[in-house]
């Protein structure tokens, strides 16, 4: 058997960066390593071409200024090739300002910044406290804990299915009882804490879906660890 | 009795109640006479004979505030404080409310208060300090405070609404435009490439984009953070250049450093009982708000030396044979510094990791991910994690890479140290890295046992 390798490709990372998403990378790292699966990790920062030539793409959340400077450089340069991307099967996980960069557009204050469209889906800057507490939502593959904090308040198109239905916490605006959104391959959450780290099920989910197989045919690991932090997270949420 | 000395009189009776509840809630006597006369600072406040100062950073204040403190007292000045810790309008009233006396004068000539980076604008409001020192902004409880920018903006405001003098760190990018078009800032930092990071700007990284331009800052070196010597690529804005400065530093394991102290007034050896770069950055601090108070270099550098580690923060505890160090942890900044810090030191190590999400703390423990335990992993020996998201740390440690053979799981606090304290080597050292609330449960749990002094009962 050839060996396996999952490509993943980081947008931005030095600036989408501010929940810890580095812990993301990490878990689809390890897990990998871990189970004799070549990992290869690539970077593609503002004014890099992005190519069409990875399995995940993964974009994190950002301070505001940050944000509205990947968004334009995404929608200018990278919009193409990551939609390209998409259409063939990879997977494009956004999460916190990731997720909303994935939909048709976002406000920051007064000012409307598209979006790659991907997911069908609006941010908008309602009055009313930032969203912000520990969350739980399910799906129909399983639990996914986390935190959340986001001031916009995301809806989904007539047509566009939530990532998962809220538990507990807020989700993608505080009353529809959604979170996230989800189309195919293409995944978009507010949840960080980080995500994959609190839902290691999430992570082998991604890496299965990578390699091709079915998550049951992976290596299994001792997640001992990953099932205690995951219960940690889950009851933090009040489940 | 004045309507001002009635309303004093029930804030303390609130604080006898608080005490004899059990509670080190330093800031509710202040909370209620705040409740009482929303001016109290202001009122209490112009009592101080010598004004006062403020202290405000991510990552340093209490340090930096009880740094100055020691050189004040060798100085012969008296203070008016809150080394005790709360620091937001409640713990700053409260402060003053306990330094008034029955007659209504104060005990203390100068005010020295450090304050929460968010409540800045309004203590600064009521206070009018003569001297603000503003050291660093790092990512730190983002439930809370939000980002970065939202605090670097209020902290702008607070610059232009004050007369203050401004003593600012040269190093943070941030902070340091704070002084442009300001009257005389005084800067400091660190001057010497030696003790600079081998490997760049940290990980994540705040403040990259330059404040005037959006540009991206490059770095000659960089000190800790994003703390360094850096010049905008695009419009050019440099780091300004410090006024107060260390040079010829020497970082002695998790116990001390030394570094050669120059200020305006010349310069003299300062030895510090305190480990790490981070607080040669916060001797800085102390040091140059003392230069702008006209203290003399002699009396800054005794006064240095003189000051013990308190509060947890490298504070030393013996446990038997064991010797305990505290050491404080509660964001990706200041605990890439603990770690570094405790690398100096030899070998492998014994820690109690204690991880706790309570509002203080931030209820958001992503943070962890975003600390470098990677360089460090292969130097635990054996690590005990508590506190009320113990597994979570536990998880962060394995995919550093420490095996899980090494992590031990024990969510309670006082089981977990006695665990902890087993597992380490007998006539051994073991290293306790909590979170801000834990850090004050854990002292709490060794004062009962008559190993520590809980904090509210220092005077």
């Amino acid at each position: 058997m050839s060996a396996q390798v999952v490509r993943v490709c980081a947008l931005y990372p030095e600036l989408m960066n501010i929940y810890a998403d580095r812990g993301n990378l990490l878990m689809l790292e390890q897990r990998c390593r871990w189970r004799g699966i070549d990992f290869r990790l690539s970077p593609s920062t503002l004014e890099a071409p992005l190519r069409d030539e990875h399995d995940i793409y993964y974009i994190g959340g950002g301070q505001d200024s940050d944000q509205r400077l990947c968004a334009a450089d995404l929608v200018a340069r990278k919009a193409p090739a990551l939609r390209a991307a998409a259409a063939r099967g990879a997977i494009v996980l956004g999460v916190c300002g990731g997720y909303q960069l994935l939909g048709h557009s976002y406000e920051i204050g007064e000012e409307h910044v598209e979006g790659v469209g991907l997911l069908d889906v609006r941010t908008v800057r309602e009055d009313g406290p930032r969203l912000i507490g520990n969350i739980a939502i399910t799906l129909e593959e399983g639990v996914l804990v986390g935190f959340e904090n986001h001031a916009g308040r995301t809806r989904l198109g007539p047509d566009q299915p939530p990532l998962g239905r809220v538990l507990s916490g807020h989700g993608n605006d505080g009353h529809s009882g959604f979170e996230g959104a989800r189309r195919d391959n293409v995944l978009g959450t507010y949840i960080h804490g980080p995500l994959l780290p609190k839902n290691a099920w999430l992570c082998d989910w991604l890496i299965a879906r990578a390699l091709a197989v079915e998550p049951e045919t992976l290596a299994v690991l001792d997640d001992a660890l990953e099932d205690a932090a995951h219960a940690s997270a889950l009851h933090a949420a009040g489940r | 009795m004045s309507v001002f000395s009635a309303k004093a009189a029930v804030a303390r009776s609130a604080a006898v109640a608080s005490r004899l509840a059990g509670r080190g809630a330093t800031s509710v006597p202040g909370s209620v006479l705040l409740q009482l006369d929303q001016h109290a600072i202001a009122r209490l406040a112009a009592g101080l004979r010598r004004g006062s100062v403020v202290i405000s950073a991510t990552n340093g204040k209490t340090t930096t505030a009880a740094l100055a403190g020691s050189i004040l007292a060798r100085a012969g000045i008296t203070t008016v404080d809150n080394f005790a810790g709360a620091n937001m309008a409640g713990g700053i009233a409260s402060a003053l409310l306990a330094a008034r006396g029955r007659a209504g004068a104060l005990s203390g000539e100068l005010g020295v208060f450090e304050v929460d980076e968010f409540w800045l604008a309004p203590v600064a409001a009521e206070l009018d300090p003569r001297v603000i020192v503003l050291s660093n902004l790092f990512r730190d409880q983002l439930d809370r405070y939000g980002e970065l920018e939202t605090i670097g903006e209020r902290w702008a405001g607070v610059v232009a609404g004050s007369s203050a003098r401004l003593v600012l760190g040269a190093d943070d990018p941030l902070v340091a435009y704070l002084g442009v078009g300001a009257q005389e800032p005084l800067y400091f930092g660190i001057e010497d490439p030696n003790v600079a990071r081998s490997t760049g700007l940290a990980h994540a990284a705040d403040s990259t984009q330059c404040r005037r331009c959006g540009g991206a800052y490059r770095y000659a070196h960089v000190y800790v953070g994003h703390l360094g010597v850096y010049e905008c690529s695009n419009c050019g804005l440099r780091r300004p250049q410090p006024g107060v400065s260390a040079h010829n530093v020497v970082l002695e394991g998790a116990r001390s450093a030394r570094f050669e102290l120059r200020t305006p007034a010349g310069s003299g050896t300062v030895t510090l009982a305190l480990p790490g770069l981070y607080n040669v950055y916060n001797a800085l601090a102390a040091a140059a708000l003392a230069t702008a108070l006209e203290i003399p270099l002699a009396t800054i550098v005794d006064g240095l030396g003189a000051a013990p580690a308190m509060f947890g923060r490298a504070e030393l505890v013996q446990i038997g044979k064991r010797e305990l160090q505290i050491l404080l942890i509660k964001n990706p900044a200041g605990a890439n510094e603990v770690l570094r810090t405790l690398a100096l030191e030899p070998g492998e190590h014994d820690l109690l990791g204690v991880l706790n999400d309570q509002i203080a703390d931030g209820r958001d423990v992503s943070w962890i991910w975003d600390a470098d335990f990677e360089e460090f992993a292969p130097r635990v020996r054996h690590v005990t994690c508590a506190g009320t998201r113990a597994p979570e740390l536990a998880l962060r440690l394995k995919y550093a890479g420490v095996p899980t053979t090494r992590i031990a799981l024990e969510p309670n606090l006082a089981r977990a140290l006695d665990a902890a304290v087993a597992a380490a080597p007998e006539d051994g050292k073991l290293y306790a890295l909590p979170t801000y609330t834990a850090m004050l449960e854990l002292r709490e749990v060794l004062g009962r046992r008559g190993q520590a002094t809980n904090f509210w009962d220092r005077t």
